[in-house]
This record gives C-alpha cells, structure tokens and sequence, in this order.
C-alpha cells in the first residue's frame, strides 16, 4: 500500500500547496510540501473590498476564498458552502455586479471590488422583491442554496435585460426575453437538492414581469 | 394525550388557518441569508477553532502507521485527533459503520483524523501533511457477482409474502411479464455538508448541528462516546436538506467532539463535499425481477417480486418489494428480499427506503403487462387496484384509499387520452414524443410526539419542540396547528425547532414529521387551554378559542388576561392503528421528448395526484412532492454512484460527477391533492407526502421514455450511452 499512500500525499499536497513543487517528483513532494508548511507561516496581504455598500480593508490569509472571507472574517453566513468547490452554485454573490462562484475566488483578488451578498439585497424586515418572490412562491424548502439562488436569479434577469446570449437564446439580433428556458439554463449552475426549481422560475417570472 | 380512536368532527374541520397556503414562517429569515445553519452559529460559543476530516485513502483493510509530525509543526495547528492513538468510538443502533478510531478500515473515506488549526486554511494545509500508510484488504464490492449467493434479509418479510401458489398460477396465466430491472447506488447529496459547532463546558457537550432527528442523535452520541446522554446537547434548528442521510450521527459530530476535547476549545468542521459520498451513507443498488401473470381481462392472478441489494454486515439492504403487496392484487404472491454483503460504505434509509427503486421497477412492469395485454395502463392499474382488502391482510382494514381517483384525476388533467399505445407514433418535428403513467404507495406511519405551548403574558404563543424543519415547511404547519388550536392569528406564534432541551417529538423521517409533530402540538394546545380555563375559571376543553380570546357561554377573557402559562403535552398513537393499513397514494403522469437525433431526452410536464388526507399546508406540501419528483427524475435520468470494484467506493463523489436534476433538467410541474381526510391517522387527519412523491415519478418517466421511443431500458439510470444506438430510424 505504499503506492497509494504516496498517491494520497501528493493528491492532498497539491491541494495544500504552492505551484512550485508540481514540476519536481512525486517523492520530493512530500519533504518539499512539509518543511515549506511547517516553517514559513502563510502568507497575508491586505485587501480592499467593498461589502454591501461598506467598505472594509481587510488582513487575509492569501489561500483564504472570498466565500470564506465573507462567511467566517466578516460573519456575513448568508452565502453558503455546499461544495467549495465551484460545483453546487450555494455560495453565488454579485462582485461588480457581475455573478460569480465565490468559493473559487480568492478574497485577495478583489482588491478594490464591490460584492453584494443576499444580505445587501434586502433584510427580514425589507425584502428584495426577488425575496419576496421567492417567499411567495415557495421557491425552497430547506434554504440552504436559497440565498445563491437569488443572487443568480437576480443576476440572471440582468443578464438578459442587457441582452446576453446563453446556450438556448433562439435569436440573438432581436430583444431577449426572459422565457422559462431561458431562465433555466442560466439557473443552471444553482444546484437545488431540494428540488424547488418549478417554484423558483415561477418566482423569476413574477420578478421579470415586474 | 392518547389518540386511541378515529377522530371524530373537531376544530380542526372548521380550520381557518390549518390547509390554507400559508407562506413558511420562516422563509423571511431564509430569503435573506439570516437563517443560521450548523456552521454558520458564530454567537453560541467563542473562540471555536476549525476542523479539517481526513479521510481513509483505501476501502478495506488496515492503517499501518500515520506520520502526524510534520502537521502538527504547521503553523495554526492546535491539535490533531489520529485513528492510530484513539480507541475505536462506540456504536449505536442506528448504524453501524465504524465512525472513527483504530487502525481498521470499513469503507473508503472513513474518518481517520481530524486536524484543528485557528483557520480553515491552516487545518486544510496541515491536514495535507499526514502521511498515512496501509495494508490492503480484500472486500467484496461487486453487488451483481455477490447477489446469487445472497441470503435472505435479516428484516423479517410479512407473513403474506407468499400466497396460494405463485409457480402454478404464473405457468398458467395467459399473459405474463418476466423482466430483471437494476437500479444504482444513490447519494442523498443535501446542499448542507453534515457540519457540527462542538463546545464541551466540563464533561457536558453541546453540538449545534444538522441533523433529523434530534433525540435520536443525543442518545446515539451518548453511546458513541460512551458518555451519559443527559450531559448532551443537540440543537439543529435549521437543517439544509437531509432526505434520510441526517436521521443518524456522522462523522462531523464525533470528530468536532473529540477534537473540542482535545483542544480544549470549541472546534467547528464541515465535512468536506468530496468526503460525503463515501463517508456517510447511500441508497443501496439493487437487482430486482418482477413476474406478473394475468387474465386477458387485466385481472392480475400471479404477482412476484424479488429482491436483491447489498449492504455491510448488520445492516438491512434497500427492500424494494414494499409497495407490491399493498399496490395490487393477486391471489398468487411471492416476495423475496436478501442482503448480500458488500464493504462499500454502509447503505441506509434516503427518502422512501425501499419502495422509491421498488417503484422503478414494479411500475415499469406494470406498464409492460399494459402493452402485452393490449389495454390501457391507467385501467390496467384500477382493475388491480387493492382498494377493497389488501390480499394477505383480511383482517386489515384500509383507512382511505383513494388510489383510482388519484388515476383518473390525473388522465383527464394530464390528457391521457391523447397518448398513443404503440410506442414511437407521436412526432413533433425532431422530437419523439411520449406519455407515462405509474401509481404510487406509501405508508403513513406515526410516532408519539411532544412539544410545549407557552402562553405569553401579551397574548402571544411560543412552541417549542425538537422536531425539525428540514425544508419540509415543519416551522409552519406547527404554527398553523397552533394558531388554530389557540384561536390568534399566525403572527402571534412562535416556534423554536430543534433544541434537546425541548420535548422530544416524532423527528423527521418516515414521511411521519407532519402528521405526529403537529398532533404533539395541538396535545400540548389542549393541555394549555385546560390551564388557561383553570386560571380564569372555565372549562378549557368546552370553551371556543378564537381572535385571541376563549370563549364559554356568556363568558370571555382575553388569552392574556390568563397571564404568563406553559403546558406540555404528547400525542401517544393507541393500537387501534395497527388494524388499519394507512398509506398515502398517488397517479404519477410524465411527457418527454427525445430528440430523434441525438437521442437527449428532455422532461417536458409532469403531474402528481396525491392523497394523503388534509394537507395542512398546500403551499409547503405541493413543494415536497415537487421536490421529490424532482429526485424521481434524477434517479431515472442521471443518477449513479459508480462503483469502483477494484478499490472498493464511489468514484463520482463531488457534485460535479453525481449528476442531481439542475434548472434546465426540470419542468414546470403540476401537483394536485386530492380532498381527502383520513380519520385513523391523528385528530388532524393529515398525512405526510414528502416520500410519496418519490414513489412512482421515475416509472412514469421511464415509461414515457419507451412510449416516445419504443426502447424498454430496464437499468436505471436511462442514459444516453443505454439506447443511441437504438433509436428509432430517422425517416
């Protein structure tokens, strides 16, 4: 079993470290991987972000993602963590109003960037209309992908509005219209488990409505 | 409170609030990312540090030695919990894979250390300086080689699996139906990770975490970790999806548990999603053969179903043949289940255990029996629809059965009658077009359950109860139920789920939560209005509650004239049940188009008709069965866990390569309930429907496929790589 042990190594080493030492062998990895993590500390940088209309100026651990920055350093748990790995869509937040996976985002990379998470959309108390929407409609049941996916609902529809082909947009020349299967390919990368998605393109289509 | 026989008329059939649509209660907190999951609870203790789970790297055999220096030098690390220098955790008798500690591997991905750093990153980093080395062992990993030698299921099968003469009535019906169908292994793949937040304060634990059955869990962890369960605490308020694979405690809470101990500090960890799939559990692959005999009238005279899945020692498999006795009839039966077993990480229940593949096969038969018989598969169902006795059972009694409405209802609402019998004639420029039926069963069991009802000194209620809300609307119907019991409008409830402090109710599972959590509620409503009568001097049980005050003859008081109250109350289900078969039924329809082409098949409508007695909350309700279409679609389109059978586990497991329904996978989709009330259940009359939504969506789905194309693919999941090279000849 030596094999696959060193195989396991270098499979989690890759994962924990620096470019560097993909180019030397496998056996080198491990002594290479273990003396560099265990005597140099991680490496932080400063970054600028701004969050939900506030700006912070934060200390970072370079390997941490944004997704965790806003979860953990800035407690903003709205966004969620189904994957970590860019696969579920849970973690889904606007960075200059543009959609993106959060968890495959490095927070460093954002120096100057302006995120909105589903808590700068709106509050219990003064809901998003695309909250709303979703609360009328049931568009979940257990929530958890629920934020990611009004964030991508959200971004969906101005993604359209601006004219934005997808996969199954039928003509490009004329206006864009946001139809269900326009919607639902977008959607398509906001894994619901749960299986809310008939709800949640309802939701869209009263939002897009207006 | 016992509930020792059928409900007679109650307020509950005057309802205002309870079966009206009522948006979740708890969906403003939710739509603005305000509802804290296991994780995400940074307030309920300081200064929690991060877990990292490491994994075994083989499926069987032995670890030899775990290098652990060069990680706990890395910077951050305050401790590391290695399965090398920890005694095995105990068991409990919810389930039996090993969860951690010692040198012996059970199953690929079985936690073998957990690594705590001040951050995520650094216990990630350090995690990946653990050198682990092991023997290999052999396991048996291939169900299908393994099946014929397989024993009977250790589960005992009802006394009426056989009936009169299955062999001699098969050889001599007239029309028979003999086919194998296979369905794979399945993950439950909840968008939440098991998470847990771990804080010991002296030798008390407190977990936050997710998961369905709280007192479930507090037991078994007590066991696990050889600790008294009244020094437990679970609280798991909000639970991002479970569909069984959170009924029981994981690895996430035993290692936040042991390495909080170790560090002495509170530990948060989640366990990481491409762990999931072979750290936890599955729904068992199974190998299922149907026979049906039957007159050329339809009439089924020989019904066998067989059933074959695999499972680690101890455990039950997937029992596919639950549905077949209580869906049809028959006076010549067999039923057959055995377990054979396999080291793959341990099977258990994932949402309608057992009947959701026994379904996929059965109903597909059916619809085969339908073509050989020349005649309608909608009638072929009715004419064999169980509805007057159960075969078998003659001194059962069936409580309200409604199968055949939900049949009919659903053709005419569906336009059944447009669907051509021959397969492969509806044409719609390049697609193929075709239709689906298939029935649905499953049962309604109940469990005693408790809550308390708090009277605020303002007028307003509070309930608590450790029920859970696992997307299934729980938060709401409680609410509802309150409400109505109490007589104040919805706004003036307040319910807190999941905390062990709190009464132990029914849990969620079983399709069970609805029905027993909100019986439990109105006991404890009850209670409560006797002592509001007792403090203002009238008969609680004879008053009317209604806008916030109780009323008797002349006499009124407002609530809050009472003062501050706190009753608890439990519905215990008497055995009376017992001599009724209470089941909730549906007619599942679906219509695909499968591109003449390329063969990609695209769901384009589909309908469920249930009947599960009063729904409590349509809104709520309609989702689940929605939801679980949604999982029928997967698991007949997509779904697979590939087994690697040289190394023994899933390869697929991230949810990139286990392929779930997304967006442009699913619909618009139809679901209607039927207006029904079942008395046998509880003084609601409501049944659950979160598992019979899975219950036949996945035949109908199949059966389209082969309506639209005339190819009969009996193993699941149907994808492309099964039928591209049988497609029909494009004209």
């Amino acid at each position: 079993m030596q094999d696959k042990g060193i195989f396991n190594l270098s499979r989690r080493g890759m994962l924990a470290g620096s470019a560097a030492s993909v180019a030397v062998s496998q056996g080198t990895i491990a002594s290479a991987q273990a003396s560099q993590a265990s005597s140099s500390p991680p490496a932080r940088m400063a970054v600028n972000l701004t969050v939900n209309g506030k700006p912070h100026r934060l200390e970072l651990d370079t390997r941490m993602t944004l997704l965790d920055t806003l979860r953990e350093h800035l407690q903003l748990t709205g966004s969620k963590k189904g994957c970590d790995h860019g696969q579920c869509g849970a973690c889904t937040v606007m960075v200059n109003g543009e959609r993106v996976n959060s968890c495959l985002s490095l927070a460093v990379m954002h120096e100057g960037d302006e995120v909105t998470t589903i808590e700068g959309l709106g509050s219990p108390d003064d809901l998003h209309p695309m909250q709303a929407a979703f609360v009328k409609h049931d568009g979940y049941q257990c929530g958890y992908c629920t934020p990611g996916q009004i964030c991508s609902a959200v971004a969906t529809l101005e993604e359209i509005r601006k004219g934005i082909p997808s996969h199954v947009t039928e003509i490009l020349t004329g206006r864009m219209r946001p139809t269900n299967m326009e919607m639902r390919e977008r959607m398509s990368g906001n894994i619901c488990r749960c299986g809310a998605y008939s709800n949640i393109v309802d939701a869209m289509t009263d939002v897009a409505r207006g | 409170m016992k509930f020792e026989e059928p409900a007679g008329q109650n307020l509950f059939d005057r309802a205002k609030i309870v079966g009206k649509s009522t948006p979740r209660i708890d969906g403003p907190l939710k739509v603005s990312g305000r509802a804290p999951y296991a994780y995400e609870r940074h307030d309920v203790a300081p200064n929690q540090a991060y877990g990292w789970i490491v994994g075994s790297a083989i499926a069987k055999g032995r670890i030899t030695a775990m290098n652990l220096a060069d990680a706990r030098r890395a910077p951050g690390v305050l401790g590391i919990v290695a399965a090398t220098e920890h005694k095995p955790v105990g068991t409990s008798r919810f389930n039996h894979a090993p969860l951690f500690g010692g040198t012996e591997i059970a199953h690929y991905h079985q936690a073998i250390a957990v690594v705590v750093a001040e951050t995520f990153e650094q216990a990630r980093a350090a995690a990946g300086l653990i050198r682990t080395e092991y023997a290999d062992g052999e396991g048996s990993f291939d169900l299908a080689k393994v099946a014929p030698g397989a024993p009977l299921a250790s589960e005992k099968l009802p006394d009426y699996n056989r009936l009169g003469d299955f062999q001699a009535a098969f050889a001599s019906a007239p029309v028979t139906v003999d086919q194998r169908y296979t369905t794979p292994d399945e993950a439950h793949a909840m968008m939440e990770p098991f998470a847990t937040i771990a804080a010991w304060e002296g030798d008390a634990l407190t977990i936050w975490t997710s998961n369905q059955m709280v007192a479930w869990s507090k037991r078994a962890l007590a066991s696990i970790l050889g600790m008294p369960a009244d020094k437990i605490r679970v609280d798991s308020p909000y639970v991002g999806g479970g569909f069984g694979g959170k009924l029981f405690i994981r690895a996430d809470a035993v290692m936040a548990a042991l390495a909080a101990k170790a560090v002495n500090r509170p530990v948060k960890l989640a366990m990481q999603r491409p762990l999931m799939f072979n750290n936890s559990t599955h729904r068992p692959a199974t190998i299922q053969r149907v026979r049906l005999g039957a007159g050329r009238d339809g009439r089924i005279t020989a019904i066998a179903h067989e059933n074959w899945s695999g499972n680690i020692t101890g455990e039950d498999g997937e029992n596919a043949t639950l549905q077949t006795p209580k869906l049809y009839t028959g006076a010549n039966r067999l039923l057959e289940n055995r377990t054979a077993q396999l080291d793959l990480p341990e099977g258990n229940a994932m949402r309608a255990p057992g009947e959701a593949p026994g379904h996929m096969a059965l109903e597909v038969a059916m619809d085969e029996l339908a073509e050989a018989l020349g005649m309608d598969p909608v009638e072929l169902r009715i004419v064999n629809d169980a509805k007057g006795n159960l075969p078998g059972e003659p001194e059962m009694k069936i409580s309200d059965r409604n199968l055949e409405r939900c049949l009919r209802t659903g053709a005419e609402r569906f336009g059944w009658s447009a669907r051509k019998a021959a397969p492969a004639q509806m044409r719609e420029g390049r697609k193929l077009v075709g239709l689906g039926v298939a029935a649905g069963y499953r049962a309604a069991p109940t469990q005693k359950s408790a809550a308390r009802v708090s009277l605020g000194a303002d007028g307003t209620i509070a309930v608590e109860t450790d029920m859970t809300d696992i997307g299934t609307g729980s938060y709401t119907i409680i609410a509802q139920t309150a409400a109505e019991a109490m007589g104040v409008p919805l706004n003036r409830v307040r319910v807190d789920l999941g905390d062990s402090l709190s009464p132990v109710s029914a849990g969620s599972g079983g399709q069970w939560g609805a029905a027993s959590s909100t019986a439990g509620v109105y006991a404890a409503c009850v209670n409560l209005r006797r002592m509001i009568g007792e403090k203002l001097g009238f008969d609680g049980d004879a008053a009317t509650f209604a806008n916030g005050h109780a009323t008797l003859g002349e006499q009124s008081h407002a609530l809050s004239d009472a003062g501050a109250l706190s009753a608890t109350g439990e519905m215990e289900f008497g055995a009376f049940q017992k001599e009724y078969d209470i089941g909730t039924y549906a007619a599942h329809f679906a219509e695909v188009a499968v591109d003449a082409y390329t063969g990609e098949t695209s769901i384009r409508r589909m309908l469920s008709v249930c009947d599960a007695g009063r729904i409590i909350n349509p809104l709520s309700a309609r989702s689940q069965v929605i939801g679980a279409m949604v999982m029928a679609a997967g698991a007949t389109l997509t779904e697979d866990l590939h087994v690697d059978k040289r190394f023994g586990y899933f390869a697929n497991h991230d949810l990139a390569s286990y392929e779930v329904p997304v967006h442009a996978d699913i619909p618009s989709q139809e679901c209607i309930f039927l207006d029904t009330l079942d008395p046998m259940i509880s003084p609601l009359k409501a049944k659950g429907v979160g598992e019979l939504g899975i219950c036949g969506p996945g035949a109908a789905i199949a059966n389209a496929v082969y309506n639209a194309t005339g190819i009969r693919m009996r193993d699941y999941p149907l994808t492309l790589d099964k039928y591209l090279d049988r497609l029909p000849a494009i004209a």
